[in-house]
């Protein structure tokens, strides 16, 4: 077993576009569930937005025009489920499923004639200078567009959430609806922008796998990494920085043990395939444990309808 | 969290009952396919379902085929089974290994249909079981990968630790180190059949550590992707895959069912059809096909390819010819000894030279 055959440079560059769809999928995702709305159909809007991204990247040649179309699919998708479970007050959970189960069946047909195309490409974008430096250039300043968006992303939603008053207004809906509602906030209209919002983010992450991760289109790609975006916004107790140390462990173990199964090294296969999920799950709850112990951050009224008191 | 647990338990008991959604069918002679992913994965599933398609077309309105996608090697294959033989399916082709416990319990219930276990190794009077010689076309392959490879690290992204896939690995290696004794394999087991973004991070892996030849032994096309695009070579698996990788795809290993499908089909209908019986069958006799060879060969490549592909399909060569030792370096084959059935449809080792271990 020799481990300088790692090229470990590569390795964190290769797990941080590993993670990216997760990073955005589940950003997306805790601004829903900071607003009270449990959206279960994550996988289903990555995969539209896999699709729509693919297909428009391949018909007009952009990848960053796709990447839009990605994130205006999947909110068009979202806004159906919106629809459903903020007028019509149906069942979040099963609406939620219904969506996965609808996105995955339509993506199939829409992506049927795109089987076996390449797409545009996305260039990596290069920071001047830092991205010189070796080792550490290599690992995060030489990625494309998307990458440092996403991390931005989480920036700008830990501030919106924690320092703005507009998510202060977003957390109390989702932490009480009733008591935002007699405020006199309403409570329907902030959910459906932020359920708009997280498809969006879950069509980009999406439309991020179908047209630099893979990248091409197979039909059922995001094989479960709706599930995982989902399960890492739970286990990240709703916080965005501890949501992007999950996602980056999830995807960094991923690739690390591909890279160790590569060089030959003596450890149970089975064991290392298991590694990301129990790595996550494993530094999350230490993460939560350690401060503010009893806070999970979990939304009060998460999952719950709200019926207007009139 | 609890109530997170309970929402999953019932998402989980929805798609179960999502996955068994029945399907009517109205003709003389009733055919059922169930697949493990999509038919539009451009590899394994891809194939069966034209092996489906065949039949359809061979016996027009005579005979209905039904296909059911995604069923996990689980309950839930029982389940989609049961449902496809009530409605009156007279035969059933289940088209992956996992399928074989299953299968065998179905079979039980329902002793008048007619059972095909693809891959598997358990037959009943009602369930015959057959499979392809896959690692006849890895010799094929392995000698292609070889000559091709210019810094003699091949890598293979493998799926589960069974005997087919220890089995391709072995004739892959067998015939890489024949044709370039420098040669040295990179195996990496990804635990999927079908899952286009771990293939493709196996692919990554596997070239950021130096590897210009990749083979897999997973379905889906991401592989050939991120071979084209890192400017490495690849075979398509299943199904001819050069559509995604033009100047990557050296050739495909590409299996042939349609023949077998239609045959079983005939012999179902006009009643000859037999239980517990076991077919295996390679490139003579066309389940196995060795696709067209890319420009990217050299012409005295191509033409030694070709001959191990005839030898092997006129039975002159075997896979499998000794002297062969076992990993550890006991001896396995004498000179000129050729692998029995028994071993083959068991091997659970690697042979000697390559590295790292089979995950148990």
């Amino acid at each position: 077993m020799i481990l300088s055959e790692i090229n470990f440079a590569v390795l964190v560059a290769s797990l941080i576009v590993a993670s990216t769809p997760l990073v955005l999928a589940a950003l997306g995702e805790l601004v829903v569930e900071k607003s009270g709305v449990l959206n279960l159909g994550v996988e289903g809007m990555m995969i539209i937005g896999a699709v729509t991204g693919f297909i428009v990247g391949v018909e007009t040649g952009s990848a960053y025009i796709g990447m839009m179309a990605a994130a205006m699919a999947g909110a068009l998708l979202s806004l159906l489920f919106a629809f459903i479970i903020l007028i019509m007050q149906a069942n979040q959970v099963a609406s939620g499923l219904a969506l996965t189960i609808f996105g995955l069946g339509i993506a199939a047909l829409m992506g049927h004639p795109y089987t076996g195309i390449k797409s545009p490409q996305i260039s990596t974008l290069s920071i001047p200078f830092i991205s010189e430096i070796p080792v550490l250039g290599t690992m995060f300043f030489q990625h494309d567009l998307i990458v440092y968006l996403s991390l931005i992303s989480v920036l700008v939603i830990w501030y919106f959430l924690n320092r703005m008053r507009a998510g202060l207004i977003l957390r109390s809906v989702g932490e009480d609806h009733d008591v935002a509602h007699s405020l006199g906030y309403r409570v329907v209209t902030i959910r459906f922008l932020a359920i708009t919002f997280g498809g969006a983010m879950a069509g980009v992450g999406g439309g991020y796998l179908s047209l630099v991760r893979v990248p091409q289109w197979t039909e059922g790609m995001t094989a479960g990494a709706g599930w995982i975006a989902l399960a890492l916004v739970v286990f990240s107790g709703w916080r965005p920085f501890r949501l992007l140390i999950g996602s980056y462990i999830f995807g960094g173990i991923t690739i690390l043990q591909l890279n160790l199964q590569a060089i030959g090294v003596n450890i149970n296969i089975a064991l290392l395939s298991m590694a990301p999920y129990l790595a996550t799950i494993l530094a999350l709850v230490v993460i939560s444990m350690s401060r503010f112990r009893g806070n999970r951050g979990a939304p009060g009224c998460l999952g719950r309808s709200f019926v207007k008191i009139t | 969290m609890r109530q997170f647990m309970k929402y999953f338990s019932a998402s989980f008991l929805f798609i179960s009952m999502v996955i068994t959604s029945s399907i009517a069918i109205a003709a003389d002679y009733k055919v059922g396919f169930i697949y493990i992913g999509p038919p539009g994965d451009h590899g394994w599933n891809y194939q069966h379902d034209v092996g489906r398609k065949a039949v359809d077309e061979a016996f027009g309105d005579k005979v209905e085929t039904v296909f059911q996608e995604n069923v996990p090697e689980s309950a839930d294959a029982e389940r989609v089974m049961t449902q496809m033989a009530l409605s009156g399916a007279d035969m059933i082709f289940a088209t992956s290994f996992g399928y074989m416990e299953p299968v065998l319990n179905v079979a039980k219930k329902f002793p008048k249909v007619k059972f095909e276990h693809a891959t598997g190794y358990m037959t009943a009077d009602n369930v015959s079981t057959y499979s392809a010689r896959f690692y006849e076309g890895r010799t094929v392959a392995g000698h292609i990968a070889g000559k091709m490879t210019q810094s003699n690290t091949i890598g293979y992204v493998a799926s589960y630790p069974i005997p087919e896939v220890v089995r391709g690995i072995n004739s892959a290696y067998l015939a890489a180190k024949k044709a370039n004794p420098n040669v040295e394999f990179k195996v990496i087991w990804i635990f999927t059949w079908y899952d286009p973004a771990k293939e493709a991070d196996a692919a990554k892996t596997l070239i950021s550590q130096g590897a210009d030849v990749i083979l897999q032994h997973v379905d889906s096309s991401a592989i050939m992707t991120v071979a084209e695009e890192a400017g490495v070579y690849a075979f398509g698996q299943a199904s001819d895959m050069s559509a995604f990788g033009p100047n990557a795809h050296l050739t495909a290993i590409i299996n042939g069912w349609a023949p077998y499908y239609v045959k079983k089909v005939k012999q179902g209908m006009d009643g000859t059809w037999k239980g517990a019986e076991q077919t295996f069958d390679g490139i003579g006799a066309g389940m196995v096909i060795i696709g067209p060879l890319s420009d990217k060969i050299p012409d005295s490549v191509k033409k030694e390819a070709m001959e191990i592909r005839d030898g092997i399909a006129s039975g002159t060569l075997h896979s499998f010819t000794g002297p062969i030792n076992k990993q550890d370096g006991s001896p396995w084959l004498k000179a000129g000894e050729t692998a029995d059935m028994g071993t083959l449809l068991g091997m659970n080792f690697y042979v000697e030279g390559i590295e790292g271990d089979i995950p148990q």
